[in-house]
């Protein structure tokens, strides 16, 4: 029986468990459900969790473990000459598995090795069958002792509302978890480059080439680390996108949320919003084969030298890419400002744009402030746009129409490829994917505490 | 005592030179029909109370006196509303000025988020009042004391008005009506959110304000508009049931339905 069905079995029970309980339930109520101490549907849903949920723990300790055991019992078989050499161990085990899986007729090895293939088909037949039984009578005992359990004055409800509790804790901790796993993966691997190239250097170095000999036997030339170009080309970049997408989206917002008709903001609103859902690899060749051509052409024109990538164009998309997300946080916080402060302003003659600039905008500043920072971290941290339209080369300029590299565009080619893996080079990637995670955690926290302490003001 | 039936929508005679009329005046939310033919004279240098029942329209008619219902969508008036005799809803009106002119308080306080200063100098400074530093000194200094609140606050002018009480905040909030110096104040249910102490300072500066100031009070306190008004109008359903002398309100009120509401049957 395949996991599917075995899934598929497990739900099954789990469905009539939720009928058997509430049945049990209703008959023991004698038709007045007030006399039972929750809703029928309570008991069915607590025989259903009790069903299925120890059944799916097992499944998983089963198939945490179920690997190891096997293999352990294969080893202990083989004769010692193989597990000696931890070489000849590993390549029979691969074999043995191939074997297994009866992709074996062409390996020449040892019949010892053959052997032991078929044995662990063997075991791993009788595993997974010995899963299927011991699955489902968990499950069924489940069923049993919790059915049994049904009473009057069970409180079904505040069981199935714990257990609704744990799993909730569950699912955060695991994203909880994974969030950590990666910070530490990052830390780690960025600890590793960091022995082998001075961090001073790396902070500070003027010089990014990353291009270390990768054979023993290429003319070595030592890579540069030298991240300023990366982070300047990334702030040029930034500082772009954020021209455009303040103003821009700021006073589309304060139009929408103050001035605009109804019925315009009711079609306004979604436009602004699905540009925020054009994928960013959209925005890139839009940049990359659209804006870099056209701003080439016309700075011929005026007699500038444009580079046909350019840090200019990519600024200017990503600033346009960042437009709904200012827009709609700051039309947000500014929809909070209370109505009766409006009312106040126009009561005394105020006009419109007056109550705007003097009272809202003031009022909603904090708020505005946390969205813009929000917005810069969202466009450092971007990567597809700046990736196909601002080109690779690691210059050390602040002039926008030059070609320039980002701190994630440099991670993306470091990664591309194939790569030694603990050579400088690919472990520099985790350093600067380090330096990034640390700026952007820090500007949203920012910017999170700016926008928090406005909100405290109303409430 | 003599039951007197007159019809109620005709029951006042118009007072001589009003501040302010109200003339056939109907006001739709949408379709919702809120003010039905109200008509109502506001005497200049008096305080007008408008009571009522809880819905009857009594700040929907109080907004169409300084065109803050314009601020809401969807809202239909028609009819005519004066200010010493010229239709504030005509177009030549700047509704700017008109409501430099009338000024507002309302029920909940609602200083700006900035300092007491500048709160009392918002008006001011926007309707390009003063030219200088020591006239706005000037106008906000004699605004507070007008309201009552200048020796309470004083010391703390740059303190944000937020951090005033709910009465002071009231009081700052009719300092900065007064500093525009407009000829009639609209004061909707400004003591509702405040303790009997503050109301008592709130309901003594009204009094005051009489002797500069036009002013329409509304209330749910039968006891508030007794103490502080000169007329008193009664509304019920959208319609002005009855006006006229605060005393003859309260002590001899010619519709059954004003009666049931100041003795309190019904409301
Ligand atoms: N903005 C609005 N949109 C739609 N209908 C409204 C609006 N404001 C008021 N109304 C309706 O108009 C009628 C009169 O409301 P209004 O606020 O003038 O009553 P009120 O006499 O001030 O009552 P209260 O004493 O409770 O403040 C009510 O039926 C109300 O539901
Ligand atoms: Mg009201």
């Amino acid at each position: 029986m395949s996991l599917t069905f075995l899934l598929l079995a497990v739900a099954a029970l789990c469905a009539l468990s939720f009928y058997f309980g509430r049945q049990r339930a209703v008959a023991l109520s004698g038709g007045r459900y007030s006399n039972l101490h929750s809703l029928p549907a309570h008991y069915g849903t607590y025989t259903a969790m009790w069903c299925g949920i120890p059944a799916l723990l097992l499944l998983l300790v089963w198939y945490m473990f179920q690997g190891s055991i096997i293999e352990a019992m294969i080893v202990s078989d083989l004769p010692a000459e193989i597990t000696g050499d931890s070489g000849r161990l590993s390549l029979a085990l691969n074999s043995i598995s191939l074997i297994a899986a009866g992709n074996g007729e062409h390996l020449s090895v040892d019949p010892e090795v053959v052997e032991a293939g078929q044995r662990l088909a063997n075991l791993q037949t009788i595993a997974n069958a010995a899963l299927v039984v011991v699955m489902l009578s968990t499950a069924m005992i489940g069923l049993a002792l919790s059915y049994r359990k049904i009473a009057k004055e069970m409180r079904a409800r505040n069981n199935v509302e714990r257990i609704a509790r744990y799993a909730m804790i569950a699912c955060s901790g695991i994203a909880i978890l994974s969030t950590v796993g990666i910070v530490f993966s990052l830390l780690f691997e960025a600890l590793h480059f960091f022995s082998k190239i001075n961090p001073i250097e790396f902070l500070f170095g003027l010089e990014w080439s990353p291009q270390t000999a990768i054979r023993a036997d290429q003319v070595a030339s030592e890579g540069a680390f030298g991240a300023i170009p990366l982070f300047v080309g990334t702030l040029l970049i930034t500082l772009i996108a954020m021209f455009v997408a303040v103003p821009v989206g700021l006073f589309s917002a304060i139009y929408m949320g103050e001035y605009a008709s109804s019925k315009f903001r009711a079609f306004a609103k979604p436009a602004l919003e699905i540009l925020a859902g054009v994928p960013t690899v959209v925005y890139g060749f839009f940049a990359a084969l659209t804006v870099a051509p056209f701003l080439r052409d016309n700075g011929a024109v005026l007699g500038l030298d444009v580079s046909s990538e350019s840090a200019l164009a990519a600024g200017l998309v990503m600033g346009v890419m960042i437009i709904p997300f200012v827009s709609s946080l700051s039309d947000d916080v500014m929809s909070q400002v209370p109505k009766s402060l409006r009312d106040g302003s126009y009561g005394l003659g105020a006009t419109k744009s007056e109550t705007i600039r003097h009272v809202i905008l003031p009022a909603a500043l904090p708020g505005v402030v946390g969205a813009v920072l929000l917005a810069v971290s969202r466009a450092i941290g971007e990567t597809m746009i700046v990736v196909m339209a601002a080109g690779l080369a690691a210059n050390m300029t602040v002039n926008p129409l030059q070609a320039v590299t980002t701190v994630t565009v440099q991670i993306v080619t470091l990664l591309v490829g194939d790569q030694e893996f603990d050579s400088a080079k690919t472990l520099s990637a985790f350093a600067l994917g380090l330096v990034l995670f640390l700026v952007t955690l820090g500007l949203n926290v920012f910017a999170l505490k700016v926008v928090q302490k406005y909100r405290e003001k109303y409430d | 005592m003599a039951v007197v039936t007159q019809s109620a929508m005709t029951a006042e005679p118009s007072v001589t030179s009003p501040k302010m009329t109200a003339r056939d005046l109907n006001l739709f939310y949408s379709d919702n029909q809120a003010l039905f033919d109200v008509n109502l004279d506001i005497v200049e240098r008096q305080v007008t109370a408008l009571i009522g029942p809880s819905g009857c329209g009594k700040s929907t008619f109080l907004r169409c006196m300084n065109r803050m219902n314009d601020t809401i969508d969807g809202v239909t008036i028609n009819g005519k509303v004066t200010l010493d005799d010229r239709d504030i809803y005509d177009k030549a009106i700047d509704v700017v000025q008109l409501r430099a002119r009338i000024g507002m308080v309302f029920q909940k306080p609602n200083p700006f988020p900035k300092s007491i200063y500048d709160n009392v100098a918002y008006g001011p400074r926007i309707h390009g009042l003063v030219n200088s530093r020591d006239e706005l000194d000037e106008i906000v200094m004699t605004s507070l004391e007008r309201a009552g609140l200048l020796k309470e606050v004083k010391d703390r002018l740059p303190e944000p008005a937020t951090g005033l009480s709910g009465g002071q905040q009231q009081r700052l909030c009719i300092a900065r009506a007064v500093a525009v110096s407009p000829e009639v104040i609209l004061m909707d249910e400004p003591c509702s959110a405040l303790d009997p102490i503050a109301t008592a300072k709130v309901e003594e500066l009204i009094d005051e304000l009489r002797s500069n100031y036009t002013i329409v009070i509304v209330t749910h306190s039968m006891q508030q508009a007794a103490r502080v008004s000169q007329r008193t109008a009664f509304f019920h359903l959208g319609k002005l049931v009855e006006v006229g002398e605060t005393d003859q309100i309260f002590t001899n009120p010619k519709d059954e339905r004003t009666k049931g509401y100041i003795t309190g049957r019904f409301g």
